[in-house]
């Protein structure tokens, strides 16, 4: 914080006044008594506001990307993996499955770069980076969304797509699904009525575990689109070492997961009677 | 045969190929099947594993597997040929002329939609309207009596049990009143008295809507107590085929003949007349046979059965077997030696486990699950206590009790005189060797990544103390008397069949020699013929080492064939417990009386069954008083709610926990029925 | 005729092994991602050996040059040949992945053997530890730890990457070790006094190998993608590696006038890691089969 040719004292002064002379025990106690308080401390970068202030925008435009990324790659996401789930073994199928695969190896930075090149330099329709001025439209807003979450539903594609076809393919095997044939239904109603029911819902259990990757997980797309958001700020709280920021950002990330988490739990029981039922037995 | 005008069978196979394509090759499952069902006419179509029984309806249903290919042959169901129906004319089949119920109804109802809906659609599919669909469907549960239909269809089929499951697919079968009804194992999995409540409902609605019925089963009990004639169908081909009484009675194919003596029956029991076996295995899946399909394990066979190929000669009108030597099929000499010397069970010593009051609660969700419930037994030196229950009775949790595995809320084990550590952590070398177990399943029984070698001589060297060359000698003895080969000792677990499995596994349990071994299930894994020789190898075992068993199964047959003393449980509780003759023979408790009578069996015959209302209660919440109360036929009175009966012997050795007096049982049970063992 | 089954039952076996290595042979997608893998891998061993010019230090040639015939895929801004440092930039990486991996495998697996074999207090602790890590998104946990540690040395991105993959095998083990306690061996291998690490480590770990092994697999792949993503944004590798991810970082600020300095790089990083994707695959495929 004070440069690296800060005198001794300067730094005893700072460390003093920052309560950072304490041992690590008594600060992290400290740290815990505030985070039960609600209070999330200051920032150790100056002018030093409270970290909530810096988090909240941060949290609010990932949270944008995140949704923006969803609505692409959910649709398409559950669609390939229907499509090859329902033609399992044939070209289709593999083809899917290895390209849905392939792509969500790739690093995102990486197809971002692509993206960006293709895109923005040599077609020039698009926006390099994500962040748009203050007080733009949502039009604008979503042009300058559109390549990173292009970039994030690609990975995330080949993800939902392969979790989808397994539960289809189980779905098709079961016994219950020889039932509705046999009772001489046609193949779509089998398939929207008896398949796909009991496909979704392991789909509905992955896509929440990635929504905590895709609110503070994108560290690299935020850097690479120059996005503030809730990636971007822990990378850069990491490179100033203001490690309040960082665990306080970390802490945000990892109540946003369980938060989502619950929520898919909640959804996922829903849909899912057997487990509804036993939660009111 | 004469009778093939159309719509006057309901079902009409003919020389019926079947194969699947496994690894890059065709492999033939079914060969050459020819047989047909009359209207109204219930066929019974039996065979062990393996057989092709299930692939025959799959084929008639035409729900082959993606693999699967009708080669050669022809189906033709009502008069209609169904090979060649596709799109609308196959699903217009499948919904009005077809019916399919198989095993596992949990797995057969769509976990997501509610159970009414679920039987509406077979409604809806006819072209019903939505509204009639639904009361439509209330009736069907109604006709298939269920009680309360209107609140089943408002379940979801987790929430049923597996009796109703199954009422509630026979209820969907018969939405269309369909021209033939395949049942394939259709209560292979339920327990007996519920098994029993499904076959009686089917025969009753069979006689009332006069359906046509393929039904396919392992069991020659059940097969026998369902249907007029039989099919007996091995390595996919049809080997004997007549009315079901002439071919229990008199069958002409040696397999059949086998077959029939593999199975524990009237008067058969381990120490005179022993079960006999079939030597061999099964041709493996698609093997390419010139002559007789089963004269690799038959003793019959002669030059002439390996080359030529037997047709399916009539020996009657009705009666048709494939063999050559159909006239001597009888006289097919026995596998096994026939009787056995076993040393007598001395009951004036000491015992060599006792049991003392043993209780087990298990909290589960917050519930108290009483799985045992004050539990006294003993088992002498030398002799097989059978322990016979439906699922929920507790009989599995006594025996890991015993072995320590689930340490009991109350109560102790003795082993000769000497308290039991309730932990196996805690029991000494000696304790572990003298208490062994095996288990029903022998798949998931022995570590498939280590070789036969290994797990015996890890065995020996953890029970018997034992390393080195004495360990190899006692390895090679052992797996001689366990009738194993040598090869065997170098082979994984997977490249063995199911019987070899299970012969390692009692191997493994014997290699510290035992006092006693836990026998769970040990059989029903396993197919009848295969069974036998389990069972032979058990008696043997036990004849030789003087080893005592506690041999749990929920075959009533078998338990009789191989205890000297049976325990019934029910809820926890033990209800009755005395030699096997008098259990079997009464008088006996209510509840023994119910599950022997639900049994079918071969020789079974007209006997009034007695009835059980309703399921199992659950252990959670048991019912008051006598827990029988709820179920038993003979129930009392008020007396039965309130107070429930102790145990007590109500004559030399036979104890028995019932308010009703044992003249009184004996005065009842004897005005309804003859003699009620299932062996008649 | 216990003998004569048990030898045709055995000779099934060898041939469903060798049955399962033809199809992997004819397999498309196996054959493309081992022959990318084995040219990296190539790369990486034979180094500057094989190179065109050489691929850190020649700074020469003319700066920020287009692909030509002389620099196929051009020049950076430092004059080094791009097309050399392609081949070059392969090493670092197929050195960190794999042993990242390595660590993590045995690491998580010791993990989740004890979890999954135990249960009881030390599962729920160690469980709840593991869900909690697993909360915070990879890259944002691998940051934290490599700020925390205070180097960026290719150790400790590979130490990194390790803790932070341990957690994941850690829950996959878990899951199969689990499944396979509930097996009736186990229970015969207590029942005659065997001890915990015994049944564990002899009884029940070569049973779950096989999704063991998948799951490296796989992560051998997402290690890669994380010590690329690191490097990316400055917390992993450091120049002068050549390493492909290093390159982009020096580089991607000037996409627009030199996009060669960043597409080439761009495409061995995604070459590699599909390919190696592509063999785990199809390994998995045969596998199942």
């Amino acid at each position: 914080m004070l440069g690296p040719y800060a005198t001794e004292e300067a730094v005893a002064a700072y460390n003093h006044e920052h309560g950072t002379d304490r041992p690590a025990v008594v600060q992290y106690v400290d740290w815990l008594r505030g985070i039960v308080r609600g209070d999330l401390g200051n920032s150790l970068a100056p002018p030093e506001p409270p970290v909530w202030d810096v988090i909240e925008p941060a949290l609010v435009n990932s949270m944008k990307l995140a949704v923006f990324a969803f609505l692409i790659v959910v649709p398409f996401g559950i669609l390939g993996g229907v499509f090859a789930g329902l033609r399992v073994g044939r070209p289709t199928d593999r083809g899917i499955t290895v390209v849905g695969l392939s792509l969500a190896v790739v690093p995102e930075f990486v197809t971002g770069l692509v993206l960006i090149l293709v895109f923005s330099i040599w077609l020039g329709w698009l926006p390099v980076t994500a962040q748009w001025e203050p007080g733009a439209g949502a039009l604008t807003q979503v042009r300058h969304l559109a390549l990173p979450a292009m970039a994030l539903a690609i990975v995330l594609f080949g993800y939902i797509a392969r979790i989808t076809r397994a539960g289809v393919v189980e779905a098709l095997d079961a016994d219950y699904t020889r039932t509705a044939y046999l009772k001489g239904l046609p193949r779509n109603t089998v398939i929207s009525r008896h398949v796909l029911r009991n496909a979704l819902m392991p789909t509905i259990a992955v896509i929440a575990t990635q929504v905590g990757y895709l609110v503070g997980g994108l560290v690299a797309i935020e850097y690479l689109f120059n996005y503030q958001g809730l990636g971007l700020m822990v990378l850069q709280a990491a490179q100033q070492k203001d490690f309040t920021l960082l665990t306080a950002g970390v802490l945000v990330v990892g109540v946003v997961y369980l938060v989502v988490t619950l929520i898919a739990d909640i959804a996922f029981a829903l849909l899912n009677p057997r487990i509804r039922f036993q939660a009111a037995e | 045969m004469s009778s093939t005008e159309p719509g006057a069978t309901a079902l009409h196979v003919a020389d019926l190929d079947v194969s699947y394509r496994v690894r890059g090759k065709d492999r033939q499952v079914l060969r050459g099947v020819t047989l047909e069902v009359a209207r109204g006419e219930s066929y019974g179509l039996v065979g062990e594993s393996g057989c092709g029984k299930s692939t025959a309806a799959l084929a008639i249903v035409r729900y082959l597997p993606r693999n699967g290919a009708v080669s050669a042959g022809s189906i033709s169901v009502a008069g209609r040929d169904v090979l060649d129906l596709r799109g609308q004319k196959l699903r217009e089949y499948r919904a009005r002329t077809v019916s399919m119920v198989y095993q596992n109804p949990g797995a057969a109802l769509n976990p997501s939609i509610r159970v009414g809906s679920q039987v509406a659609e077979a409604f809806t599919v006819l072209g019903v309207p939505g509204g009639d669909a639904t009361d439509r469907a209330r009736d069907a549960l109604d006709r298939v009596q269920i009680a309360d239909p209107g609140s089943v269809m408002r379940r979801y089929p987790h929430q049923l049990s597996g009796g109703m499951q199954q009422r509630a697919l026979i209820a969907m079968a018969l939405a269309k009143n369909p021209e033939l009804l395949i049942l394939d194992e259709p209560t292979t999995g339920l327990d007996a008295t519920v098994e029993a409540e499904v076959l009686d409902l089917v025969s009753q609605l069979q006689a009332e809507l006069h359906t046509s019925v393929l039904f396919i089963s392992h069991n020659l009990g059940v097969i026998s107590k369902m249907c007029s004639r039989v099919g007996v169908l091995y390595a996919g081909r049809l080997v004997e085929e007549g009315p079901v009484g002439t071919i229990l009675r008199d069958p002409r194919h040696p397999y059949t003949v086998g077959l029939l003596r593999c199975i524990p029956r009237g008067g058969v029991r381990k120490d005179h007349g022993r079960l006999d076996t079939i030597p061999g295995f099964l041709p493996s899946l698609g093997a390419e046979i010139t002559g007789c399909v089963f004269a690799d394990r038959c003793a019959l066979a002669d030059d002439r059965c390996r080359a030529e190929e037997p047709r399916l000669d009539k020996i009657t009108p009705v009666h048709a077997s494939r063999c050559w030597h159909h006239d001597r099929a009888a006289t097919l000499p026995r596998a096994e030696i026939a009787d056995l010397e076993l040393p007598a069970v001395d009951r004036a010593g000491a015992p060599l486990v006792e049991l003392a009051q043993l209780s087990k609660v298990f909290k589960q969700r917050g519930h108290e699950v009483h799985a045992l419930t004050e539990v006294s037994a003993a088992i002498w030196p030398g002799e097989t206590l059978g322990l016979v229950g439906e699922s929920g009775s507790g009989k599995t949790t006594l025996a890991r009790t015993l072995l320590g595995i689930v340490p009991p809320t109350a109560g102790t084990a003795l082993l000769e005189g000497g308290e039991l550590p309730t932990r196996y952590q805690k029991r000494s070398r000696e304790e572990l060797r003298a208490l062994q177990i095996v288990f029903q399943n022998p798949d998931s029984a022995l570590n498939r990544r280590h070789s036969v070698r290994r797990i015996l001589l890890r065995s020996l060297k953890k029970l018997a103390g034992v390393g080195g060359s004495v360990a190899e000698t006692r390895m090679h003895d052992l797996v001689e008397r366990v009738r194993l080969t040598e090869r065997t000792l170098t082979q994984k677990p997977v490249q063995l069949s199911g019987g070899l499995k299970q012969r390692v596994a009692i191997a493994r349990a014997f290699a510290g020699d035992p006092k006693l071994v836990v026998c769970d299930e040990p059989t029903s894994a396993l197919d009848v013929s295969v069974q036998a020789a389990i069972l032979n190898l058990l008696v043997e075992l036990q004849a030789e080492k003087r080893v005592a068993y506690l041999f749990i199964s929920h075959d009533l047959g078998v338990v009789r064939y191989i205890s000297d003393r049976i325990a019934v449980l029910y809820l926890g509780r033990l209800q009755e417990l005395g030699p096997a003759d008098v259990v079997f023979e009464g008088p006996h408790h209510p509840y023994t009386e119910a599950l022997l009578s639900a049994v079918p069996t071969v020789d079974g015959g007209g006997r009034d069954r007695i009835r059980l209302d309703g399921d199992i209660p659950s252990a959670a919440s048991p019912p008051s008083g006598c827990v029988f109360h709820t179920r038993c036929p003979r129930k009392l009175g008020a007396v039965c709610e309130e107070t429930e009966p102790p145990l007590v012997e109500v004559e030399a050795g036979h104890h028995m926990r019932c308010h009703i007096p044992l003249e009184e049982l004996r005065r009842l049970q004897r005005a309804e029925s003859q003699p009620m063992a299932p062996t008649a | 005729m216990t003998s004569v089954a048990a030898v045709s039952e055995r000779s099934e076996a060898r041939v469903a092994r060798r049955e399962r290595l033809r199809l992997l042979l004819r397999s498309p997608s196996f054959l493309i991602g081992a022959g990318v893998l084995l040219f990296w891998l190539t790369c990486a061993l034979l180094g500057s050996r094989i190179t065109p010019y050489d691929p850190i230090f020649d700074q020469t040639s003319d700066l920020s040059q287009r692909p030509s015939t002389e620099h196929w895929f051009g020049t950076d801004r430092l004059g080094r040949d791009v097309f050399s440092r392609v081949l070059a930039g392969s090493r670092d990486i197929l050195l960190i992945a794999p042993a990242a991996t390595l660590l993590a495998t045995i690491f998580g697996t010791t993990l989740g053997l004890i979890t999954g074999y135990f249960r009881g207090i030390a599962d729920d602790t160690i469980s709840r530890v593991i869900d909690a890590v697993l909360a915070i998104p990879l890259i944002v946990l691998a940051v934290t730890v490599v700020t925390s540690v205070g180097s960026r040395s290719a150790w400790a991105v590979t130490v990194v990457i390790a803790i932070v993959f341990s957690p994941i095998i850690a829950r996959t083990v878990r899951a199969a070790v689990l499944g396979e306690a509930q097996l009736d061996y186990v229970e015969a291998a207590r029942l005659r006094g065997e001890r915990s690490h015994y049944v564990m480590f002899a009884e029940v770990l070569p049973n779950v190998m096989p999704p063991i092994l998948v799951e490296a697999t796989i992560r051998l792949g997402y290690a890669i993608f994380a010590v690329a993503t690191l490097t990316f944004i400055g917390f992993g590798l450091q120049p002068p590696s050549p390493d492909w991810a290093v390159q982009i970082s020096d580089n991607w600020q000037f996409l627009a006038e030199q996009w060669w300095t960043v597409l080439f790089p761009a495409i061995a990083i995604a070459s590699l890691v599909v390919a190696v994707n592509l063999v785990s695959d199809s390994v998995q495929q045969v596998l199942e089969r």
